[in-house]
């Protein structure tokens, strides 16, 4: 399922595993949460070994998995409760009614999980997970199947848990989501890492970096076409479309060039590719296709 | 220590399951109670067992309330397994099996409430045991035994099964094997090939235990045979269910 994966996950940072479904990013998880065995290799989690030191990997983690784990006959203050028991934090009662006041859920606090809406089970599952102060956090696709309005919450919350210097390892399949929170990506293909870096980094590997330039008049983007030949007109929205490495050196010589012909754009603006492009040119498929 | 802490939240949850799940408990309590009145007073008098129906049947129907409890036992276990629950806690600090216990020790507590139900309704009925103190704590003692037997292999089903609904349909034979036993009728008054089946399959023995403890006359061979079974089952449910635990991720 995988094959050779090397990471390095900074403390404090949170680190992304980008992939499409059947990827393997769920093993990935799996193995680094000691709910499988590699078959080979070492994976140190908090320092600790994860094949001889596994309770210490487990006491230093807290897992959401792809699916909001939550007992759905209990309440949500119950489930809540439940963890803060097995995990024997001193001050349950208080830990618990602060989750519930951070995850907007004291109102559905009394009633049982079955009735909340897929948004409410994840926070609820997120809370649970945060009882008794985890120090890394790994969420395996924390928000697939959530509305926009939830997943922009969802964000929110992680970006205030690495404020407090919380380690998190994400998985997802959405590349804006990589975008948003990560400090560093890793690609994952049909269970080879293809990729890894920060965003901007994977981006720059990539090419279809441009520089797009508007001109006021159909003379000007003459002018400018004869300059820079390597350009590609667009007439009819007057600009010329100019490849680039998007580095400020190459931007510096364009400027230049346009300078010392004494032409000059209405509007300038440097377009760097997304991660869907990023993922095309790595994989040499989109993210659609599902691998395997 | 840790373990036991583990395994008394553990069996909190499941005590909250089954106040919130009153379908199970429906299933557990009274199934074999309309069962018994509808043997009893059915069919009792067309049956020919030697002895009053209800003094014949009521070991019988204490295995079946036994049985009745497990589809929700199974049920649950795999809810557990396949929501992601189980691989919550696996990915915690917290004992290994402390799920399993929980589910075990549930459904030997509802099947405890289950038999006592039916005793006492059995009582009403006119059920009229010779059985010392020393032979009724023989039958709580079989009772036991046979909840955890039956408990750990139910747990195993569970958590081996595909879906909630799977695992349902795999207790099912734990409860029909009564009705082929000598529960309901004596064994050999059935026909050729069932009364062989039922003669052999380890309800049997268990039934007929329980049966000579109530009327004061336990039979060593049964009895032994009864409690080998159980240890058996008992044995291979915890085996399975350890290693699917510790394998399905």
């Amino acid at each position: 399922m995988l094959d050779g994966i090397d990471l390095n996950v900074p403390a404090g940072s949170i680190f992304s595993l980008l992939g499409p479904n059947g990827a393997g990013k769920t093993t990935t998880v799996n193995v680094l949460t000691t709910l499988m065995k590699a078959d080979g290799g070492t994976v140190r989690v908090a320092g600790h070994d994860v094949a001889t030191e596994t309770r210490a990997v487990r006491a230093a983690i807290g897992v959401t998995g792809q699916f909001a784990a939550v007992d759905e006959l209990l309440t949500g203050q119950e489930n809540l409760r439940l963890m803060a028991d097995l995990k024997r934090v001193g001050s349950g009662e208080r830990v618990v009614a602060e989750l519930l006041e951070r995850f907007d859920l004291v109102e559905s606090a009394q009633k049982p999980a079955s009735t909340y809406s897929g948004g409410m089970r994840r926070k609820l599952d997120l809370a649970m997970t945060l009882v008794g102060k985890p120090r890394i956090i790994f969420l395996d696709e924390p928000t697939t199947g959530l509305d926009p309005r939830s997943r922009r919450t969802m964000w929110e919350i992680i970006r205030e848990l690495v404020a407090d210097g919380v380690t998190i390892f994400l998985t997802t399949q959405y590349l804006e989501e990589a975008d948003q929170l990560a400090d560093r990506v890793a690609v994952l293909d049909q269970g080879r890492l293809v990729a890894q870096g920060t965003p901007d980094d994977l981006k720059r590997q990539v090419p279809g970096s441009h520089v797009r330039l508007r001109f006021a008049t159909a003379a000007e983007l003459d002018a400018a076409a004869r300059v820079l030949t390597d350009a590609t007109r667009d007439d009819e929205a007057l600009a010329l479309r100019v490849p680039g490495d998007g580095g400020t050196k190459s931007l510096r010589a364009l400027l230049d060039r346009l300078d010392e012909h004494a032409i000059s754009a209405d509007e300038f603006s440097v377009h760097t590719p997304d991660l869907d492009d990023v993922f095309l040119a790595l994989t040499g498929h989109g993210t659609e296709v599902t691998a395997k | 220590m840790s373990a036991k802490s583990h395994s008394m939240v553990m069996l909190r949850r499941n005590f909250k399951h089954i106040t919130r799940n009153p379908t199970s408990v429906f299933n557990a309590v009274l199934m074999p109670l309309v069962i018994m009145l509808m043997f009893v007073y059915m069919f009792g008098d067309a049956f020919n067992v030697g002895v009053d129906y209800i003094d014949y049947a009521t070991p019988g129907l204490m295995l079946l309330a036994v049985c009745y409890g497990l589809g929700a036992t199974a049920t649950s276990v795999n809810s557990d397994m396949t929501k992601g629950i189980i691989n919550r806690f696996k990915a915690m600090d917290v004992s290994r099996g402390a799920v399993l216990v929980g589910h075990v020790v549930a459904s030997v507590l509802t099947n405890l409430i289950a038999i006592g139900a039916l005793v006492g309704v059995a009582f009403l009925l006119g059920f009229n045991p010779s059985a010392s103190s020393l032979d009724w704590l023989g039958v709580v003692g079989i009772v036991l035994l046979l909840g955890i037997a039956a408990g750990w292999l139910t747990v195993a089903l569970g958590l081996a099964a595909k879906s909630p609904e799977t695992a349902g349909l795999a207790a099912v034979p734990l409860v029909m094997l009564p009705f082929f036993s000598s529960a309901i009728v004596p064994a050999d008054k059935m026909g050729p090939g069932l009364r062989q089946f039922a003669e052999y399959q380890p309800f049997t023995p268990i039934i007929e235990t329980l049966r000579g403890l109530l009327n004061g006359a336990p039979d060593t061979g049964d009895t032994i045979t009864a409690v080998a079974w159980c240890i058996g089952i008992a044995l291979v449910g915890y085996l399975w269910a350890r290693s699917t635990f510790n394998k399905r991720a």
